[in-house]
């Protein structure tokens, strides 16, 4: 028995986020009234798991919660409760509730003790309207239930499988034995003749008097290790002169008493309990660090390493006996390692690459809860669920996801009244729509609301500065306004979104992340946000440039062209640097040699090449001497060894084994404006 | 306790004159050369030592970051000792060499290389012979340096390795840090 349960526990945490998450989507697809029976089971099992997990691991808070929980769901599996709207309701907040718990024990950080009493007292009162015949009986049952002065009669009920679980009834019996007064009676009816006897199944069952004044609690404490694999059942002994009389409430109470067991433990109890775990408080943050992958995974790379291994053994005999005369074998061979090699590369990053459902997950409920509390009716749709994108793009995009689906709530979907007006169905559709295309995946957030309000826009940013009255726009370039800092045309600002902070934010973080944001929007069909985001952090398309003998990379995503300029395309703005014009756009130059050094072949612009990329938005022109080869490039950090250095987003290791450094184009961008500065204040000193 | 006794043989091979010194727990040090001088690293930090290649330069660092070397796939920042100390600068030879240490850093362990001379033996140190780094006063950073160790005519400076990245930087970090908090604003809208 010295296994340490602790490694297991992170495994536990994340198990049961999934569970939860299962529950809460069920519970969403819950149909009230009409429930189906396998949806309930799959969301019982879920609690069921969670509760026997932190059983395990002694959070006791958890497992009696959850066990409240289970309660309810067992009463409506069993059809003995109706599946209520309320119900459900409450459900779903046990569900945020538990995962609060399991939250901050994951973090060592204080359970709000409050909230979760307000909800197990939610999940107690429910419990007990229904179930039992009427809540006072469950009232008397309980209090002469926390401790019996007569003594306690048990049946136990082993499973077959009691056994293989490590539990012995001879020292349950022994434990009960220390309590009080034990008779044990056995009954051995169900133990099959010889010839069939598994020795490793329990067939016995027992009828069990334990005598004296003994809590319940310590009852329970004896059974905790074996109360999932047995039917146990708990009466306080009555008085011998009124057993009989009080046969059809002792009846009753059996009923009751799965359903009321752990709500007869005092609430206060409870509390301090909770108190103490509280008290084991820390600071360590814990991020998700481990990831679950699929054997099918594991497996493709398994075999794709036994593939390797033969080409290599294959190359190494070869090798040993080498003659010119076989120059075709090794290129052969070689083909054949660069294949496996490729391959097994491939097949590696997919192990970081999850579904993008577990950042779909959270809409149904966030959609939910939203549209009731503004009186919408929405229906989300999500399709391609199954499309895989990064573990930690996964990670990253679900704030920029959340804004944009609340965004297209409140702003994008209207009332059910004014669509009626418009002549559309009342209920409004929000679509998640996930897919490839290229080497990117895009994920799309439609709504079929009022559409984007150009005019409107426009005005609002004319009132705001942000643009000249007289500029003529484009509508994208209208729409793209709304990506900038402190913009909002909403009249009032809500709870849900309206402060104006939030579109540029989204933007930055999907940048980050290496992708971008686009809008399109039609007046009364509704708008649709495009994010656009590469297949993974590890591995990016670069373009190699070259300045004198160095080599950097900038990331082909970037880049929207590069051109060679003549004489007459580039101007000096006085104070302000170089600029060029790109057909009817002026933008400005960087020099690369200038912001990070170096020896360039050339510094005249019409010898070397204009690379030009965007950034945040900007376009700017990247002075470099010479364009090399497109490649694929696997990111390494700097500042794994080192520090972030301006301008850098990661450096890469070149096929020769050097290192070459990858550009952060934003970064870069701000750096040279902070350069100009710089020079400016020089020139004035 | 074999480990240190194949250490031991090794200090009896290059300190013989104190061979009854190994027995009350020193540290033992890598020692290098940089223009004359010797300095000591704790060996326990030196991962291997590699002839000199050429670096990747880094933009906009300072001149003792000679710039970043691939180590079997690592990343790793080569310092230049010399420059680290404002010592003359002299051309690369042959045995130029990096010393690749782990230091300890806030953010957990790093591998850095240090570009020296040449490096010379392993010495024991105990811990009696090793005096405080005299103040030069403000001309002369010996913030890491941790002491002088004295062993019979020469005198070697021990390396707090720890030190030797994160001296002088303490202000862009500090940026760096400033730059975080701003772009930690989620959004809340």
């Amino acid at each position: 028995m010295s296994i340490d349960v602790s490694q297991f526990l992170e495994t536990f945490y994340e198990e049961s986020f999934e569970g939860l998450d299962t529950m809460e989507s069920e519970l969403l697809g819950l149909d009230v009234g009409a429930a189906d029976s396998e949806t309930i089971n799959t969301i019982f099992r879920a609690a069921h798991s969670i509760k026997g997990g932190s059983g395990t691991f002694g959070l006791n808070a958890v497992a009696d919660y959850t066990h409240l929980m289970e309660t309810l769901l067992d009463e409506m599996r069993d059809g003995r409760r109706q599946v209520t709207e309320e119900a459900v309701n409450i459900l779903l907040s046990s569900v945020d509730v538990l995962r609060e718990m399991l939250t901050a024990l994951r973090a060592n950080s204080e359970l709000e003790v409050d909230r979760i009493s307000e909800a197990q007292q939610q999940l107690e009162a429910l419990l007990g309207t229904a179930g039992a015949d009427s809540a006072a009986e469950v009232e008397s049952g309980q209090n002469n239930k926390d401790s019996a002065e007569r003594g306690w009669r048990i049946s136990f009920k082993p499973h077959l499988r009691l056994f293989k679980t490590g539990n012995d009834p001879a020292r349950i019996f022994r434990e009960l034995q220390a309590l009080g007064d034990l008779t044990v009676q056995m009954d051995a009816s169900d133990l099959p003749e010889y010839s069939y006897l598994d020795p490793e199944e329990s067939y016995l069952q027992w009828e069990l008097e334990l005598k004296g004044d003994i809590k319940r609690e310590a009852l329970d404490d004896v059974f905790a290790w074996v109360e999932d694999d047995c039917v146990i059942n708990i009466t306080p002994l009555e008085p011998e002169e009124s057993e009989q009389g009080s046969a059809e409430e002792a009846d009753k109470t059996e009923v009751a008493a799965v359903a009321v067991k752990t709500v007869e433990r005092r609430v206060g109890e409870r509390r301090q309990e909770n108190r103490r775990k509280g008290d084991r408080r820390g600071s360590a943050n814990n991020e998700s660090t481990s990831i679950r992958v699929g054997i099918n995974k594991v497996d493709a790379v398994i075999n794709l390493v036994g593939e390797l291994v033969i080409t290599q053994s294959m190359l190494s005999t070869l090798g040993k006996d080498f003659n010119m005369k076989k120059i075709n074998k090794l290129l052969e061979g070689l083909d054949q390692l660069e294949l496996n090699t490729r391959e097994l590369q491939e097949q590696v990053m997919r192990m970081r690459m999850m579904p993008i459902s577990f950042a779909f997950q959270r809409f149904p409920r966030l959609v939910h809860d939203l549209s009731q509390k503004m009186g919408k009716k929405i229906e989300l749709k999500m399709s391609g669920e199954q499309t895989e994108l990064d573990k930690t793009v996964i990670e990253k995009i679900g704030d920029p996801l959340v804004h944009l689906v609340r965004n297209s709530l409140d702003h994008g979907i209207e009332s059910p009244q004014q669509r009626k007006e418009a002549g559309k169905p009342e209920t409004g559709i929000l679509s998640l729509h996930a897919y490839h295309q290229g080497g990117n995946i895009v994920i799309e957030v439609a709504d079929d609301g009022a559409g984007l309000n150009a005019e409107k826009i426009l005005a609002k940013a004319i009132q705001q500065g942000i643009v000249q009255e007289d500029v003529q726009l484009e509508e994208e370039q209208i729409y793209e306004l709304i990506m900038l800092p402190g913009f909002s045309t909403a009249e009032k600002v809500s709870d849900v979104s309206g402060r104006g902070v939030g579109m540029d934010v989204v933007v930055r973080n999907i940048q980050s992340l290496g992708g971008s944001l686009e809008v399109t929007s039609e007046a009364g069909k509704g708008s649709k946000f495009i994010i656009r985001l590469p297949l993974t952090l590890a591995i990016l398309d670069g373009q190699t440039v070259a300045v004198g003998d160095e080599d950097y990379i900038v990331p082909l995503i970037s880049i929207i062209e590069s051109i060679q300029v003549t004489g007459d395309m580039f101007h000096t703005v006085a104070g302000k640097g170089e600029t060029f014009r790109l057909r009817d756009e002026h933008l400005p130059i960087i020099r690369l040699h200038e912001i990070f050094g170096g020896n360039p072949n050339t510094t005249e612009l019409t010898e070397g090449l204009l690379v030009v990329v965007e950034g945040e938005g900007r376009k700017v022109g990247l002075f470099v001497d010479d364009l090399k080869g497109q490649q694929q490039v696997v990111i390494k950090s700097l500042e794994a060894n080192y520090k972030k250095v301006d301008g850098i987003s990661g450096a890469t290791i070149l096929g020769d084994g050097s290192v070459a450094l990858i550009l952060d184009i934003p970064g870069l961008i701000r750096l040279s404006n902070q350069h100009a500065t710089d020079d400016k204040f020089k020139k004035i000193a | 306790m074999t480990a240190s006794n194949a250490a031991e043989s090794i200090v009896q091979g290059t300190d013989e004159k104190n061979p009854a010194g190994t027995e009350s727990g020193g540290s033992q040090y890598l020692t290098f050369v940089l223009s004359g001088e010797t300095y000591g690293v704790d060996i326990l930090r030196v991962q291997e030592i590699k002839g000199w290649t050429p670096v990747t330069r880094i933009p906009n660092t300072p001149d003792y970051m000679q710039g970043v070397l691939n180590l079997r796939g690592t990343i790793v920042p080569i310092v230049d000792m010399r420059m680290r100390f404002n010592l003359e600068r002299i051309e690369y030879t042959p045995i130029t060499v990096i010393i690749v240490l782990s230091i300890k850093s806030e953010s957990g362990d790093r591998v850095i290389g240090l570009v020296v001379d040449s490096v010379s033996d392993v010495i024991n140190v105990e811990s009696e012979n090793i005096k405080p780094t005299p103040d030069f006063g403000d001309g002369l950073n010996t913030e890491f340096i941790n002491g002088l160790a004295t062993g019979g005519e020469r005198m070697v400076m021990l390396l707090d390795v720890d030190k030797l990245l994160s001296v002088d930087e303490i202000q862009v970090l500090s940026d760096a840090s400033e730059e975080t908090e701003q772009n930690a604003d989620k959004p809340d809208d």
